[in-house]
């Protein structure tokens, strides 16, 4: 019982982690554009525009309200992405698992090497967001510490969490078309409820209650106190929260995916 | 000398339903083993479970000597698998395609290189070495997958049904390089629908139906036994058909059996099958013909069997 709870995870995660890097390397040029300009949009829009309408009660700009948010959202997505459609796409279309599970490669290496290449996603996502508001920093002065920095290595953990959800959802789903289920009921709330737009604590009681549990929250919380260098006892409790349901979702995404592809 | 590949009273089931049947059968090495059955007799199951992507229900089954069940990734290593559906990675090129694969398989590099070189050359597609995989034809794509399973130099080749879906001049090609590979003592096991097939290449078959193995032997004993030397197909309306088989005495051979597949009358048994045809003498409603490996399959696996 107990060793089939532990993963069987060996150097073919790692083999799995390396092919999704070939193909990424030999794609990447279509993708950079696109890349490149979603933030900008974002702070020009949202950060700029609507931004000259709101005012904060501790005299912060709403671009700078926002830095923490940006990082913790576009990340998200990058990982979703990538083991959501992409881990269905390689699952159900084009049977790529089903190829690889028939090498010395197990089912816990290739999700394994899965989750460690949308995290691989999330981290370079996240990666280039801290360096735009870097490079705007003089302008528009969103990062007030050199705490952020440590978004750079702390991004792993939502990445790997939002890889294990994705892909838990991707080993569970009979179509395409369910994806919009998985969205809309998870990802979207997420996105708009995490407090990234508007203080969490603008929220009813009974929203914030709710809110604690979803992780995207406890993300941009610890953003928002490596931005702007307050730090407090709540964001160890975030950190420690979102180690624990990331192994959660680690092990469901591992049993979940075994038993789609092990029948 | 030990088997290759030992099965002794297999098993699988899902649920309620029995996939396969206590099934036996051990390959030798350098032997070309093949199953042969109809969509549904378990073929693809025994597969899966030879290459540990299901688990075994009861039953043994090894590797040279390694059981699957507990060395999955040994055993995995040991062989080369074309599935039935091409899965090859649309996302690389062909060469990157069997490069990916070799790593899969922990091969170092240089060893790895060599053998890709060679592989992509032995199946004609060196010159496609840098295409996308989307833009090669459903030959190469099939040539490009047995390429795949030959790069961790495998033990056992197996091949689910390597030629269905391709058209005959491809499917021709795809048999002349596995003789060629038999030739060069790789050992295989091979599943198919196609009697041509498993005749032209197997040196032993099994013909599984339900699960269940039904007969297993050289290809021309097996034909020898269940179909004879002569086989008569009978094209008549069935009131015709029944009056002229009224008219002989078929009492004196045993051998003879008479098989009613949808409008065709299949006659097995020389003597009987030699005289109808003479007396009906027009070949495109009595066709007499050689026994082959598709009337072993329809007489162990069909129904309507007169006597």
């Amino acid at each position: 019982m107990i060793a089939n709870i532990i993963p069987d995870v060996s150097i073919g995660a790692l083999r799995v982690w390396q092919r999704h890097r070939d193909v990424f390397l030999r794609h990447w040029r279509t993708e950079l554009l696109g890349f490149m300009i979603e933030p900008f949009i974002v702070i020009v829009a949202l950060g700029l525009l609507l931004g000259r309408f709101v005012e904060l009660d501790n005299d912060q700009t709403y671009v700078q309200f926002l830095a923490p948010g940006l990082l913790a959202l576009f990340p998200m997505f990058a990982a979703v992405f990538e083991c959501a459609w992409g881990s269905y796409v390689r699952l159900e279309m084009q049977g790529t698992y089903e190829a690889i599970i028939a090498t010395p490669v197990s089912v816990d290496d290739a999700i394994t090497g899965e989750i460690l290449w949308g995290t691989t996603r999330a981290f370079i996502n996240a990666t280039y967001i801290l360096l735009v508001a870097l490079v705007l920093h003089p302008a528009l002065e969103m990062l007030q510490s050199p705490w952020v920095l440590l978004v750079i290595p702390f991004s792993i953990i939502p990445g790997l969490l939002f890889s294990c959800i994705s892909i838990a959802f991707a080993s569970i789903a009979r179509a395409m078309s369910q994806f919009s289920y998985f969205f809309n009921l998870i990802i979207n709330p997420m996105f708009w409820f995490a407090g990234a737009f508007f203080p969490f604590e603008e929220l009813p009681r009974w929203m914030q209650v709710v809110g604690f549990f979803i992780p995207l929250k406890h993300v941009v919380d610890v953003y928002r106190g490596l931005v702007s260098g307050e730090f407090g006892w709540s964001m160890l409790i975030s950190l420690i929260w979102l180690c624990a349901i990331t192994l959660a979702a680690y092990v469901l995404a591992i049993r979940l995916m075994r038993r789609r592809l092990i029948q | 000398m030990a088997a290759l590949i030992q099965v002794k009273n297999l098993v699988k089931h899902y649920g309620d339903f029995v996939a396969v049947d206590g099934v036996d059968f051990d390959i030798a090495e350098g032997e070309c083993f093949g199953v042969l059955g109809p969509n549904g007799a378990g073929k693809t199951t025994v597969i899966k479970m030879l290459t540990a992507t299901s688990p075994i229900s009861s039953g043994i089954l090894t590797v040279a000597g390694m059981h699957v069940g507990e060395n999955p990734r040994g055993v995995k290593g040991m062989l080369g698998v074309v599935p039935q559906d091409d899965n090859l990675d649309p996302d690389l090129p062909v060469r990157k395609n069997l490069e990916v694969y070799a790593r899969y398989h922990n091969i170092d590099p240089e060893i790895a290189n060599s053998r890709i070189s060679e592989a992509l050359e032995l199946f004609q597609l060196t010159d496609r070495a840098e295409s996308d995989v989307d833009d090669l034809s459903g030959g190469m794509k099939r040539r490009l997958t047995i390429a795949r399973a030959l790069v961790n130099d495998p033990k056992v080749l197996i091949l689910d049904e390597p030629t269905t879906g391709l058209d005959p001049q491809a499917r021709h090609l795809v048999w002349q390089q596995l003789r060629l590979l038999k030739n060069r003592g790789v050992t295989m096991l091979l599943t198919t629908h196609y009697m041509e097939e498993a005749t032209h290449l197997c040196d032993r078959i099994v013909i599984m139906h339900r699960g269940k193995i039904l007969t297993e032997g050289r290809p021309y004993d097996l034909i020898a036994t269940h179909a004879g030397e002569y086989v008569l197909e009978l094209r008549l309306p069935a009131d015709e058909r029944d009056r002229l088989l009224s008219e002989f005495d078929s009492g004196s051979d045993p051998d003879l059996a008479i098989e009613r597949v949808e409008d065709i009358t299949y006659v097995f048994g020389g003597t009987f099958a030699n005289q109808l045809a003479e007396r009906v003498n027009d070949p495109r409603r009595a066709n007499l013909r050689l026994g082959n490996m598709e009337d072993v399959f329809l007489r162990l696996t069909g129904r309507g069997l007169l006597d």
